[in-house]
């Protein structure tokens, strides 16, 4: 027997293509299918990315999901994590161009959805830094909180992200162009909170598994980085979970 | 109310039996409300993928309903009809979702939805003959030994049929169930739908139900339509109440299998709480009426008895 799925899955996602072999019914049966998948997979882009939705209009977002969602089909049951990649589509999408924020608001959308779905873990305070060994802190590593995760975000995508936010929520107030942000989870609620310089790096290092010395080596690269101003936003944040020394 | 999302709890353990009564999908625009208000319904059913997360508040509200209510854990993507074999890591994520929070229930679909690489997020058909009898067979066994316990399997809605298909839907799902020893799920609006879709008997299709392995029933809304040839094609919508012509197929059914499970589903245009309450009422009082003095078949106890 001729595999029924491969069959039937291809012209699933083109529009054009013909009902498949072996399949009774016409056009207007198989398309039931068809609907179903392309407006399944567009109502979860919706639902994922609600600001983007938002700015762009119901119309447009739902044009521009559906030619993703054709050539980006889902590569797991678990929905949750659908529409990664969407961000850098918005970024090559020509009718968006002149939105520059939009594929970095796009970005926070998706870290601040992974972070509601990241698993639950007590932050660590920063009382835990401050009881080590001065000497032994370059040598310590610090395990990042599931859902705390980093990003650089430019054209105001930070503050246009924030002005559709919920406003009872935390998040940052001053994104006028571009800001690093951490997007947390401390607790139930996801939160945004604008980084000092060279904090962004020092995190993707720590989170990287390298220890507090090398981290701050690669921070120190960035103009105006003070470790102790970027330990104490991210500890304030929530960003860390353990701590490690070697 | 209180909408604030409940503090972490750390689960019983406890396995509550699906009792013989209505039940309604949890839905997150009710969640706080049901919480908050604790409706009286037999039981709520959710889509295990959908807690496939690691944590977060979707984790946190289930455990507090779990807390309260009877659960029944409804998968959408194991692939169960796919020729090919089973995504073991999907079904490791399953597992998770089992063990986490041991519903009364478990259930997947006569359908599959995944080919290649690509999830097609949709419950997609199959022929039924002798070779897919045996590939899901097998898939139906694998399911249950990793979950250690026995699972229901819903007939579908269809919109095609296929020249590859040699038998009727009512005998390869008995077969199935005869062969790996699980149950049925029986939702009356597909088959209402699919008799529609196929220009067979709705009534027959109940009649001929192989009853003594149903487990649950669910009931839902359509949508009509019309295909190239001018006639109806409805469509397995989950977007509007349940029509007349299933909650009559529905006392048919529960005059056969005794008291059961009753899910009402709805997924799309999810209306007010208040409103599925009240179709969980009537289902509910079709339960008593149609089966008045009769005594269960079988349904949720005997799956938690059953549990590994």
């Amino acid at each position: 027997m001729r595999d029924y799925s491969a069959d039937f899955a291809v012209p699933l996602l083109d529009p054009g293509a013909a009902v498949p072999p072996g399949v009774v019914g016409g056009t207007r049966r198989f398309g039931v299918y068809r609907n179903n998948v392309v407006v399944g997979l567009v109502e979860a882009l919706a639902d994922a990315y609600p600001i983007v939705r938002t700015l762009v209009g119901e119309e447009f977002f739902r044009a521009a999901a559906r030619l993703f969602v054709l050539d980006n089909p889902p590569k797991s049951p678990v929905m949750l994590d659908y529409g990664v990649g969407f961000a850098e589509f918005l970024e090559d999408f020509e009718p968006a161009e002149r939105l520059t924020y939009l594929a970095d608001v796009a970005r926070i959308e998706r870290a601040a959805l992974d972070a509601y779905h990241a698993a639950d873990a007590e932050p660590l305070a920063i009382a835990t830094l401050a009881a080590i060994d001065p000497d032994r802190l370059e040598a310590v590593r610090l395990v990042p909180h599931p859902a705390a995760r980093v990003l650089a975000t430019r054209h105001g995508a930070a503050a246009v992200w924030r002005a559709h936010t919920d406003p009872g929520s935390a998040g940052p107030v001053r994104a006028e162009g571009d800001a690093d942000l951490v997007i947390v989870r401390p607790d139930a609620d996801v939160a945004a909170h604008v980084l000092p310089a060279g904090a962004l790096i020092l995190f993707a290092m720590l989170a990287e598994g390298n220890t507090l010395g090398m981290a701050a080596a690669a921070a120190d690269e960035v103009a105006g980085f003070d470790l102790q101003a970027a330990l104490v936003a991210l500890f304030a944040a929530g960003a860390f979970a353990a701590i490690a020394e070697t | 109310m209180s909408r604030t999302t409940p503090r972490r709890t750390a689960s019983s353990g406890a396995l509550r039996p699906v009792p013989a009564r209505a039940g309604i999908g949890l839905k997150g625009p009710h969640v706080a409300e049901i919480v908050a208000t604790a409706p009286d319904l037999g039981f709520f059913e959710v889509h295990a993928e959908n807690y496939m997360g690691a944590g977060g508040p979707p984790h946190r509200w289930l455990e507090a309903v779990a807390a309260r209510y009877a659960l029944s854990v409804h998968g959408v993507g194991m692939n169960i009809g796919a020729p090919g074999p089973l995504d073991r890591a999907h079904l490791q994520r399953l597992k998770t979702v089992v063990e986490r929070y041991r519903p009364g229930l478990v259930s997947e679909h006569l359908a599959w939805s995944s080919h290649g690489e690509a999830f097609y997020n949709d419950l997609l058909p199959l022929p039924l003959n002798e070779t897919t009898l045996c590939a899901v067979t097998d898939h139906v066994r694998e399911v249950e030994d990793v979950l250690g316990r026995r699972i229901l399997i819903e007939n579908p809605s269809t919109y095609v049929a296929f020249d590859a298909t040699a038998m009727p839907e009512v005998e390869f799902l008995g077969r199935l169930a005869e062969a790996t020893g699980c149950g049925l799920l029986l939702d009356v609006n597909n088959a209402y739908v699919s008799a529609t879709n196929h220009g067979f008997d709705a009534d027959d299709y109940i009649d001929t139900f192989p009853v003594e392995h149903v487990g649950e029933i669910h009931i839902a809304g359509h949508a009509p339509d019309i295909d190239d040839a001018g006639r109806p094609l409805l469509v397995d919508a989950h977007d509007r109440a349940v029509a007349e012509a299933v909650w009559t197929l529905l006392g048919r059914t529960l005059a056969r299998t005794g008291p059961l499970p009753v899910l009402i589903e709805r997924d799309n245009d999810v209306p007010p709480l208040a409103a599925l309450l009240a179709e969980a009422a009537r289902a509910d009082l079709a339960i008593v009426t149609a089966t008045a003095g009769r005594p269960a078949l079988q349904g949720g106890a005997e799956d938690a008895r059953l549990f590994g």
